[in-house]
């Protein structure tokens, strides 16, 4: 079966100019040969500290960066050759809830027509229709219809934030990219959202793009988790494998830095030395080596390759 | 005697005219003993901060106090004048607050900020309290100390900023830090350091500190005890075991089971439903009760007193058993 999204090889590298006119001094390597699979239904969380590009990865996944290297695969189509229509269609099929619900819902509009717009701009709906269809929406993610004639400042940041997933729901999407979805909200609403949105997967045969600091949330909405390092990936693999069973030495620092859930959980302490160097000049050979506590003499010279490791891909030479 | 202890202290904020009363923080009472560290947790507008200001008396103007008292090693913080306060902040209480940036003047360099309550509180002169700003930064675990001192908030990254903050709070080797959400904006490597960090420094100058935080992991990993504060009031206090083994309080027991954990089979997490409450109009009786599953009658006209298990553990609801 073709997977829903593919990507291979994507690169994104952001030139560097001095001046206004400077000619291009270098690159930020904000993606860096990164390759995943997103299946339909499934989750992917993407994790990693700032500068790490996954950010970067979500924008290329939606369309709003282009590539400067691999491809991008939507439904088994390189999206780089589709015409006007087919990427319409790629378009509608990819949607995004954002951190903020504060900033990404329009102040001036109504909630009716901020969770309409995308159809509406998308295709000629009859009005009864499009009410009907609204009210479903509304009803999807638990609000009252009449939460269709109010404004986005009469409600809390979670009935917001539901407000922006049942507008990224409008186009029936087969792949929601969610950017770090829970961490605006309150404590006490975060399951509230994170329940709402496993049971729209399950209900709607959703996949998820996961974006988030949470290590333990990740841990528990994905099927599939990448960790990101520098722009790269290091580890990739069943969500339990890479959260329990770590491999790669910075996925484990990055797992140990995760807070207890309970006093008495003992972790292994493993503190990283100094801070994540620039992406614009990164280490050779393996991005970890200057902070990582198992370095080799080769992990400064060569960069390793992603290899299987019983089901999951692990980069690092401690384990070739 | 308790370094720090808080007897049904309130701080309401009234509106010009008298007729919008906020209780931002309705008598609360703790107390913490020297070299301990206590969580406070709770959402945004649960008055935990305003809590942390009260303590420092830097609450603004519209900010009322109908009653109460805090002791500092035995001394009423709200008896002093502004003059004793003075001498008291950054001395003898410091806080470290979210933001490093907000707490740091882009204008002067890392050692004039780091050395100025060494300054200002001590009299040093200039050149020591440089020297004793190179050695706070080194405590840090700054690198290369010597030229950093030199260099400007903005050459700094988050981590160091945040790390500087906490210099400035410790140079005066002050008896109580307060720290207000101090890793949020941080990495969690990042976090993680700075965590082995503020224990370090607890550990080695006998610190008191108080945690201000949404993050029950924070408190699992640093507090002795733990402060549950909802609208305003501390609906539970106890020892850090007790709260997360055998939570009283409906509010901390949908808190702790809300939080996803790692190998952890539920398929769903178990949500709390509502929101928190707008502090300008609470409910009647227990501020919990729209959202409390086990709400009684009783729960919805009076609110409940603090009741206690003589362990320490206090808590403020009606259904809990002591």
């Amino acid at each position: 079966m073709t997977p829903l999204l593919e990507a291979v090889d994507l690169a994104k590298h952001f030139p560097v100019r001095r001046g206004l006119f400077g000619r291009a001094q270098g690159a930020v390597r904000a993606v860096d040969g990164v390759s995943f699979v997103i299946e339909k239904g499934k989750t992917l969380g993407v994790v990693g500290e700032s500068g790490c590009g996954k950010t970067t990865t979500a924008k290329l996944v939606l369309g709003l960066e282009e590539p400067t290297g691999g491809a991008l695969r939507f439904e088994g189509a390189a999206i780089g050759t589709l015409d006007a229509q087919g990427k319409r269609r790629y378009r509608r099929g990819i949607q995004a809830v954002f951190q903020d619900p504060y900033a990404s819902l329009n102040p001036r509009m109504r909630v009716g027509e901020i969770i309409m717009e995308p159809l509406l701009t998308h295709e000629r709906v009859p009005a009864d229709e499009a009410r009907s269809r609204l009210h479903r929406l509304l009803d999807l993610v638990g609000l009252p219809a009449k939460a269709g004639t109010l404004f986005p400042h009469e409600f809390s940041g979670g009935q917001r934030q539901r407000i922006a997933i049942a507008r990224s729901l409008s186009l029936s999407p087969s792949l929601v990219v969610l950017d770090e979805p829970v961490s605006a909200l309150d404590v006490s609403i975060r399951a509230q959202i994170l329940n709402l949105l496993r049971d729209l997967q399950t209900q709607l045969g959703l996949a998820y793009l996961f974006i988030a600091h949470d290590l333990a949330a990740v841990a528990h909405m994905s099927h599939t988790i990448a960790v990101m390092y520098l722009g790269r990936i290091v580890e990739i693999g069943a969500a339990n494998q890479v959260a329990t069973a770590s491999r790669h030495p910075y996925t484990r620092a990055l797992f140990a830095a995760a807070l207890p859930s309970h006093p008495d959980e003992k972790r292994e302490e493993i503190v990283l030395a100094g801070e994540v160097p620039s992406p614009l000049n990164p280490p050779s050979g393996c991005h970890f080596h200057p902070r990582c506590p198992s370095v080799m003499e080769r992990c400064r010279t060569e960069e390793p390759k992603l290899r299987i490791m019983d089901g999951v891909r692990v980069a690092c030479h401690l384990y070739e | 005697m308790a370094l720090l202890e808080l007897r049904n202290y309130s701080t309401h904020y009234v509106s010009a005219r008298g007729t919008r009363v906020v209780k931002a923080v309705d008598s609360v009472s703790f107390g913490l003993d020297a070299g301990e560290t206590l969580g406070i947790v709770g959402e945004s507008g649960s008055g935990k901060t305003t809590l942390a200001l009260s303590i420092l008396r830097l609450l603004p103007m519209a900010a009322q106090n109908p009653g109460g008292e805090i002791l500092f090693e035995g001394e009423d913080l709200l008896k002093k004048s502004s003059e004793e306060m003075r001498q008291i902040r950054g001395k003898r209480i410091a806080m470290i607050l979210q933001d490093p940036m907000a707490s740091l003047n882009p204008l002067f360099t890392i050692g004039d900020q780091v050395s100025e309550p060494l300054r200002v509180h001590e009299r040093t002169p200039r050149r020591t309290a440089w020297e004793k700003a190179t050695a706070l930064l080194k405590a840090v675990r700054i690198t290369a100390p010597e030229t950093r001192v030199r260099e400007y908030p903005h050459q700094m990254s988050g981590g160091m900023r945040q790390r500087i903050v906490g210099a400035m709070g410790i140079a005066c080797e002050p008896r109580l830090l307060i720290a207000d959400e101090p890793t949020t904006s941080l990495d969690l490597t990042i976090q993680a350091q700075y965590l082995a960090l503020l224990r370090d420094l607890q550990r080695e100058h006998g610190l008191a500190l108080i945690f201000i935080t949404h993050n029950l992991g924070i408190v699992a990993k640093m507090c002795d005890r733990v402060a549950v504060m909802y609208a305003g009031r501390l609906v539970e206090f106890g020892p850090v075991r007790k709260i997360f083994d055998e939570p009283r309080h409906p509010y901390t027991r949908a808190l702790l089971q809300s939080i996803p954990r790692f190998a952890d089979a539920r398929d769903r997490l178990t949500a709390i439903g509502g929101q928190p409450p707008d502090l300008s109009a609470l409910p009647l009786g227990c501020a919990f009760h729209p959202r409390c599953p086990d709400a009684i009658d009783r729960c919805r006209s009076e609110a409940p007193p603090e009741t206690g298990t003589g362990t320490n553990h206090t808590f403020r609801c009606w259904v809990a058993k002591s």
